[in-house]
Formats: structure tokens, sequence, C-alpha cells
């Protein structure tokens, strides 16, 4: 240490010193003498820690939720729905899941999380959030205190991915791959963002937990994801037209054994999807799961048992778009039902299911091929209207009055009023997801053209749109 | 030479293989078919949708034979195949003109 270093290291030791005996002063001048002051030192420091501890607790079950999402469109739906068409589609049909995991993401961080989330007006969000400016580590209160809004944002992308990958179950085996592609770019900006925003996003018409105008109940998607996707999916079909061939060709599902997977993966990463809608790893969550679980297992008996009943056979198959009804069902409610109440949702989805695609498809005798409607729009439609029959305060204390007492949520606990919001969003749903499907439709069959050529129609799209099969049994050795 | 093509239930395969080898059949060649016959095929119900199945999956075996062993191995064929209901199958014979060992050139019966 040279001599110039040592002195200053004495000048700074000299006035550390002053300073602590200026503090030393001053606390022994004060009425209360240094442990209280230390006692709130130590209160602040406690209360940070807390507060970090638990949003390090919530934030872990938001990004497994997040994963759990993802997971639910890539491999599940992809296995599900490319199992139930023939084997010469069977990659085309998973590429439509993939491609959204794609395209999605990269239209989710340039605006469509700020037209969905970003402060706007009633009906879509601003544009403060672009190119997730403004969108970091800080939590936006608005919609969750103690999640990173990155955590928030990645998580809602993941819905954002699944919605249109739903609607692909109505096209399936016809549709051209740059046609889906554009169509679901337009549907994402045009239907998703807008009812995302509606329901979920600050000011939303529909807002049910930050004053919306119509507050409709929909924990985790039941009309945002479902009742959208599964209208659009209808009006697709009937847009579309027909496969070649069907109905008189037989057009067996080439391996009911991937949607067999695929059907339990989506059950698994339903809760992610569910009881990640808690926003938090506290007991909101373990109820939406709970709910989430009993839904998928009744439904899945009142589909089998209704087949069983007509047909004298309780299919696999049926067993598993049983248990992807109920869980459709039971997604609004999932934060706002007891157990029971959606035990019962789901056994009267999974019949209710059964009779829209049994039933119901053959009598209009649209083509919606893997039942994206039958399943997802009706699902959808029935537990919107079911949760404002079953919500209960005592799960999710959602409405309050002025003074935050605690109001009634659904019809049983005396807000009948309820169930006409219920009505008012599932309309709401139904007439964005109509309009704005047809538009899209009509505006890409005009420029690029919607399907395929036949030649190709009867090539199957797995060679016709990207040069692949999925099984080529042929390879020698 | 002759040869027997019989076409059975898949799952009499291994009682009819090894019937065969018992009598000393040495070769065959085993392929999965499906076909009808009088059997009438099958309803199959995806999602409230029925789908009537009329090819049904079967077996086909076929070998050539010295003539001495011919009756023998149907004896063989319809003992162990059998199970008296519709959709057993059938054995279809022929003459074979000429089998030719692609290892040697050998022909006639010595190259079976």
């Amino acid at each position: 240490m040279s001599m110039r270093e040592k002195l200053i290291a004495a000048a700074v030791t000299a006035v550390l010193m002053l300073m602590s005996a200026q503090i030393v002063c001053a606390q022994s001048d004060a009425v209360s003498p240094s442990p209280a002051t230390d006692t709130a030192a130590r209160l602040a420091k406690l209360e940070q820690q807390t507060a970090d501890a638990k949003s390090s607790a919530d934030n872990a079950w938001m990004l497994t939720s997040a994963a759990l999402v993802l997971m639910m469109t890539g491999p599940g739906l992809a296995l599900f729905y490319s199992g139930l068409v023939r084997k010469k589609n069977v990659l085309s049909t998973m590429m439509q899941s993939f491609a959204l995991m794609a395209v999605i993401t990269v239209l989710w961080g340039i605006f469509g999380y700020s037209l969905c989330f970003g402060s706007g007006n009633s009906f879509i969000g601003g544009l403060h959030n672009l190119f997730l400016n403004g969108v970091g580590a800080a939590p936006d209160p608005d919609y969750s205190t103690t999640l990173p809004a990155q955590t928030f944002m990645v998580y809602q992308l993941m819905f954002a991915i699944i919605t249109p990958g739903l609607i692909a179950g109505a096209f399936a085996e016809r549709m051209k791959f740059s046609a889906m592609l554009l169509f679901m770019v337009l549907w994402s900006i045009i239907v998703y963002d807008p009812m995302a925003h509606m329901v979920w996003g600050k000011g939303g018409l529909l807002n049910a937990s930050l004053g919306g105008r119509f507050p409709t109940l929909d924990f985790a998607g039941g009309t945002v994801v479902h009742v959208t996707s599964g209208v659009s999916a209808l009006v697709c079909a009937i847009y579309l037209g027909k496969r070649l061939g069907y109905p008189k060709q037989p057009m067996f599902p080439h391996s009911v054994v991937l949607s067999f997977i695929g059907a339990c993966l989506l059950w698994v990463g339903w809760f992610g999807f569910n009881a990640g809608s808690a926003l938090g790893a506290g007991s909101l969550a373990t109820s939406a799961f709970v709910a989430t679980h009993f839904a998928a297992a009744s439904a899945a008996i009142g589909w089998a048992a209704a087949e069983w009943i007509r047909n004298g056979k309780p299919s696999v198959l049926g067993g598993i778009s049983g248990s992807v009804a109920g869980l459709v069902a039971i997604t609004p409610a999932a934060g706002f039902v007891k157990p029971m109440p959606a035990l019962f949702i789901g056994l009267i989805a999974g019949v209710f299911c059964y009779l829209m695609v049994a039933k119901v498809k053959a009598k209009f005798g649209y083509d919606d091929s893997l039942d994206a409607f039958g399943v997802h729009g009706a699902g959808g439609t029935l537990g919107a209207l079911l949760t404002g029959v079953f919500a209960v305060s005592a799960v999710n204390p959602i409405f309050k009055n002025a003074q935050g007492a605690t109001l009634a949520s659904g019809l049983l606990e005396g807000n009948a009023g309820q169930l006409l919001n219920q009505c008012i969003g599932v309309a709401i749903a139904w007439v964005i997801a109509i309009v704005g499907t047809l538009v899209i439709l009509k505006v890409v069959d005009l420029t690029i053209g919607l399907r395929v050529s036949e030649e190709e129609e009867v090539q199957g799209l797995d060679l016709s749109q990207h040069g692949e099969e999925g099984y080529y049994w042929e390879t020698p050795a | 030479m002759t040869k027997i093509e019989a076409v059975i239930q898949n799952s009499k395969l291994d009682a009819v293989k090894t019937a065969l080898q018992e009598i000393g059949v040495e070769g065959m060649t085993v392929i999965e078919v499906r076909g009808h016959g009088r059997q009438k095929g099958h309803t199959e119900v995806y999602r409230g949708r029925e789908y009537s199945v009329d090819l049904i999956p079967k077996t086909k075996i076929e070998m050539v034979l010295p003539d001495a062993l011919v009756e023998k191995a149907e004896q063989a064929i319809l003992n162990a195949a059998r199970t008296g209901k519709i959709g057993d199958g059938k054995i279809f014979r022929s003459r074979i003109d000429e089998a030719i060992r692609i290892r040697n050139d050998e022909r006639g019966e010595g190259a079976l």
C-alpha cells in the first residue's frame, strides 16, 4: 500500500466513524431506544422475504403450468387429432398443431400479448406492450401481484397456441397448409385476441375480476378458448365442405392408439391449464385441480356409458373423447365450483357431447372431421352456462360489494343474474367466432385458396403438402 | 410338385405351423392378408358412426411340396386350423411345373 492509499483509507475510516457516531447520538437522543428501530427493520426484511418466498412458490407452479399447457398442444393435441385421421394425413395433422407452437409464439411476442392484455378499450388491448415492451420481471398488479409479468405473459401464450389448434380438427385432411397458416394468423388477431381481452384483459367488457360491464365467469377459457375455437370449427367445416367421399367412404381413425396417448396427455396437461389459471400456488389452484380431475373422470364414464347403452360396447375412443369433453366443460368452472358439482358437470358434458357428435352431426351432415365443434363448441358452451349455475363464493369470492363484503357467485347461491351474464359472454363468443371466421375464410379463399386439389386430397396431405410420409415400412434394412 | 395355399384364421397360424413341421414340411411362406368369403364382416363404431368392415384379416400360408407329402400336409392343416365355424378358411392345391434353387441352380423336387 502506497502512502497515498494509506491516507485515503485513513480518511474514509475517519468519515465512517464520524457518521456512525452521529447515528449512535441520534439514536440515543430519540424517544424510543434502538431495539424498536431494529425490530422495524427486521420486520420489513421479514416481510420482504415472505413476499419473495410467495412469489417464488407461485412462479414455480406457473412456469410448470405453462410447460404443461404447451404439452397439451404438442404432443397432446397433435397425437389426439392425428390418430383420428387416415394414415396418409397423420403428419400434416401433427404439423397443424406444431406450426402454431412456432407461429403464434412469434406473433405473441410482437403484438399478441399487447392486444390481449395491454390496457386498451373494452374490446381490445392497446399497443403499449408491443414487442413485450414493459413486460419484465416486475409483476403486473392487475393480473398478479406475485408473478413476474413475463411468467404471466408466457403462460397466456400457451393458451393462444392451443386455441387455434383446436379448430384444425374441423378442416383436417383437406386444407392447404399455406391457407391454414394464414387462417390461423388472422384468426388469432381477429377472434382470439379480442375475446381474450374482453374476458381477461384489463378493462375488458366481460372481465369479472377487473370490473367488466358484463362480468362473465370464465376461469380458464371456456368462452375464450373452447367456444371460440369450437364454433369457428363448425363454420370452417360448413364453409370448406366435406372431405372427398364423406360420408359414403369409410374414414377410420388410423390409430386410436395415438389418440389415446394424446388424450391422456391432454388430461394431465389440463391441470396446468385449469389449476394454473389460479395464477398462484394457493388453495384455489388445488380446488381447480380437483374439479378438473373429477369432471374428466365422470365425463369419460358418461360418454362411454351412453355408447354402451346405445351400441352395446363402450369404446376406447368414446372413453377418451368423453374425458376431453369433461375437461372442456369444466374449464370455465374449474376455479368456481366444488368437487361434486364438477362431477355433475362432467357427467352431463360426457353424455351431451356424445349426442352432439353421434346424433346431431349425423342429422345435419356437416363434416366436422374430428368433432372440434361437437366437443369444444358444445362442451364449452354447456360448461360456460353451468358455471353460472354452480359457481359458489366459498370456492372463489370473486364478486364483492363496495364495502368489500363477498357477494353470491352463481345461480344456486342466489345470483340469478350471473346466468344471464354467462349467456351474454357465450353469445359474444359465438358471434365473434362466426363473423370473424367467415370473414377470414372468405379472405383466405379469395387470395390463396382454402382447399387442396382433389388429386392432392386423394394422395394425402402428408405427401402433397409436406413431401413426407408418416409411415414407410418398406425401407430396406 | 404341388403348391398348397391355405387361408386360415390368424389365431391358428402357430398350430398349423407346428403341425406342418411335425410331418416334415421344411419351408413355407406366410403372408398377412385381408379378404372375405362367406363369413360376413363386422361393424366398428367410431364416435357413433358405424363402419362395416367386410375385408377381414387372415393369414395365408403358401408352400410347394413334393407330391408324396401333399395329402399329409393338407390333413395336418385341416386338423390344426378347424374350429368348425364359418371363417375357418380354405385350402387350394395347384400343380407346379418347376422349382429352382437360386443358390446352385438345382431343379425339381430337390430344390424344395
